[in-house]
């Protein structure tokens, strides 16, 4: 799932696709915590929370790319990656 | 729950105050009175600076079982990202307080200190949930920052190029975190510490450790991972730009230091020191040679600090108390003299709208006190002898040298090497100032205003002082030992 989200980040064109191949990304990791707590430290609950942020944390960094995104939109009509090539090198 | 561990942290709910004082300033106050907010933020920010520096805060303290732990050296390095922060703050005002930014001027503030507030959290944090928490609070708000300026276009592309590698990056530090978690069964520094004993050399140890520095890297703008570095600093402000290479680098490299050394400090010389090598080599080498070519003077600075960056690094692969002390010290000296660099642009920025290298041929003729601030940052930033860029770089290759293996030997003497090459392009810049005389200059003679000049002498001063004074060096060198930080070793 992590490697299908790096795919997702590479090859994308629509920075929309690009932002849900991140949440991708940060699910997988929450996953990995999660399944690591559940079968190797069943005593504990560590893990359960850092998921608990990290999806707290996925949110508000989704909500902010969500209004940048908005932003270049209304400046350039487009949310093709392609086009945001004014700064290069 | 016991709540007086709050008080604990108390430079963290002192820059608390400060926020909700600005907060509440800002939201309160008559039309009349916002133009002040620039000047008001800068005064108790000062003031708290001061009093961090009045060693209120340096009490050795551990709170939430261990999670938050602070100390001489943390308070210590939190002071110098203060005085970094001050600085910003002084050299903003003007920028802060012209027409297209008025609107929003307070939540400019606001947000730096929410980022300054995450910052500490990341540097005292001993929990991995705490330091993810800092390090996202610390990058997020400055996504925001660097959108700043609505009308321009730039600015947004480089908002988003940066919120798309911050949280990338984030994302593959926190896989790296997990696998942790799977080895040492607790997030906690130390348990995880004596959770790995048993597990030096398995594989996906050494892919945790991979992806921490990884996701780090990211963030200090290391090699391989630097590419977001250039297209951000040129198209955020430039108030965002100077905060963004300082004080986030410096916060971040201190977190690294102590990540490295507190979590996988025994896997030292099996595991991760020839990564780092490899990032340092290449960072140092690749920043500055495309240095060379940049012809607008914020990418210039951009990869110039990129290539810091691999100097910083040096303090953290010494593994010593010479080297967590040296690694403060040139924190310290790189915000003096990148500030009073970006001083410079800033204010010709404002005046004129130019940041093209070529604009600046010639500025001597018209502007002598700005192309001498200048000079000396670039000579510090290289590193020429009277000025304070000439000792950090001295004590960080002693540092690292303390190690006294053939492979550490390299290692500097590659670094020294890659220190001529950035005296090239540094006096590039100088050359264009001085001698390139024979055509008109592009910008006019202006008076910058106020706030600007005070922010060029106190970095200018900075820059000449702490190359003269010693006692600043040995003061952190004795703070570090008496922690006993890397006592582990």
């Amino acid at each position: 799932m992590f490697c299908c989200g790096v795919y997702g980040f590479i090859t994308r064109k629509n920075m929309i696709a690009i932002l849900i191949s991140l949440e991708l990304m940060l699910n997988a990791v929450d996953i990995n915590f999660v399944v690591f707590n559940r079968f190797l430290f069943p005593g504990q609950m560590e893990g359960m929370f850092f998921t608990l942020f990290a999806i707290a944390i996925a949110a508000a960094e989704t909500a902010l790319a969500i209004a940048i995104i908005i932003n270049i939109f209304r400046s350039n009509k487009d949310i093709d990656v392609r086009e945001i090539n004014k700064m290069k090198f | 729950m016991d709540y007086t561990q709050f008080l604990a942290m108390k430079q963290e709910i002192g820059l608390l105050v400060v926020f909700l004082l600005v907060f509440l300033y800002d939201t309160f106050m008559p039309k009349k009175a916002l133009n002040g907010t620039a000047a008001f933020t800068c005064t108790i920010f000062a003031i708290f600076t001061a009093l961090g520096f009045c060693c209120l805060f340096s009490s050795d303290v551990t709170a939430f079982s261990g999670m938050y732990s602070t100390g001489a050296v943390m308070s210590a390095i939190k002071n110098i990202l203060n005085l970094g922060v001050l600085i910003v703050l002084i050299q903003s005002c003007k920028w802060a307080n012209s027409e297209f930014q008025i609107m929003r001027r307070g939540e400019f503030y606001e947000l730096l200190l929410v980022t300054l507030f995450g910052m500490y959290l990341m540097i005292s944090a001993r929990h991995f949930l705490l330091f993810i928490i800092g390090l996202e609070s610390a990058s997020l708000p400055l996504a925001a920052m660097v959108a700043f300026d609505k009308n321009r276009y730039e600015s947004h592309e480089a908002a988003i190029k940066y919120i798309l590698t911050a949280v990338f990056s984030s994302a593959v530090f926190m896989l790296g975190l997990s696998f942790v978690y799977g080895l040492s069964g607790s997030l906690y520094f130390d348990q995880i510490v004596s959770g790995l004993g048993n597990s030096a050399n398995s594989a996906m140890l050494i892919v945790a450790i991979a992806f921490v520095i990884a996701g780090i890297g990211f963030k200090l703008s290391l090699v391989p991972f630097h590419l977001w570095t250039a297209d951000v600093y040129q198209g955020a402000p430039t108030s965002v730009t100077s905060y963004l290479s300082v004080i986030s680098k410096g916060a971040t490299a201190f977190a690294f230091l102590v990540v490295m050394s507190q979590v996988f400090g025994q896997f030292y010389d099996k595991v991760w020191m020839w990564m780092l090598y490899a990032l340092i080599i290449l960072t140092i080498t690749v920043g500055n040679l495309f240095a060379i070519r940049q012809r607008n003077m914020k990418r210039f600075l951009a990869f110039s600090s990129i290539s810091q960056a691999g100097y910083i690094m040096l303090g953290v692969i010494a593994m010593n108390e010479v080297g967590v002390a040296s690694l403060m010290y040139y924190v310290l000296v790189y915000i003096f003299s990148n500030l009073a660099a970006f001083g410079v642009i800033g204010a010709i920025e404002n005046a004129t709208g130019k940041v093209s290298m070529d604009d600046y041929n010639g500025l001597y003729k018209t502007n002598p006190r700005l192309s001498f601030a200048m000079m000396l940052a670039m000579f510090s930033l290289a590193g020429i002898p009277p000025f304070a860029g000439f000792f950090s770089k001295f004590f960080i290759f002693t540092g690292a040298l303390h190690q006294e293996s053939v492979a550490m030997y390299i290692l500097v003497l590659i670094a020294l090497i890659n220190t001529i090459i950035s005296l090239y392009y540094y006096l590039l810049v100088v050359k264009a100032m001085f001698i390139k005389t024979e055509e008109e200059c592009q910008i006019a003679n202006f008076r910058s205003s106020c706030s600007e000049r005070l922010g060029l002498w106190i970095t200018v001063g900075g820059i000449i002082l702490l190359g003269i004074a010693s006692c600043c060096y040995s003061y952190l060198l004795n703070l570090t030992q008496a922690s006993g930080m890397m006592s582990m070793f």
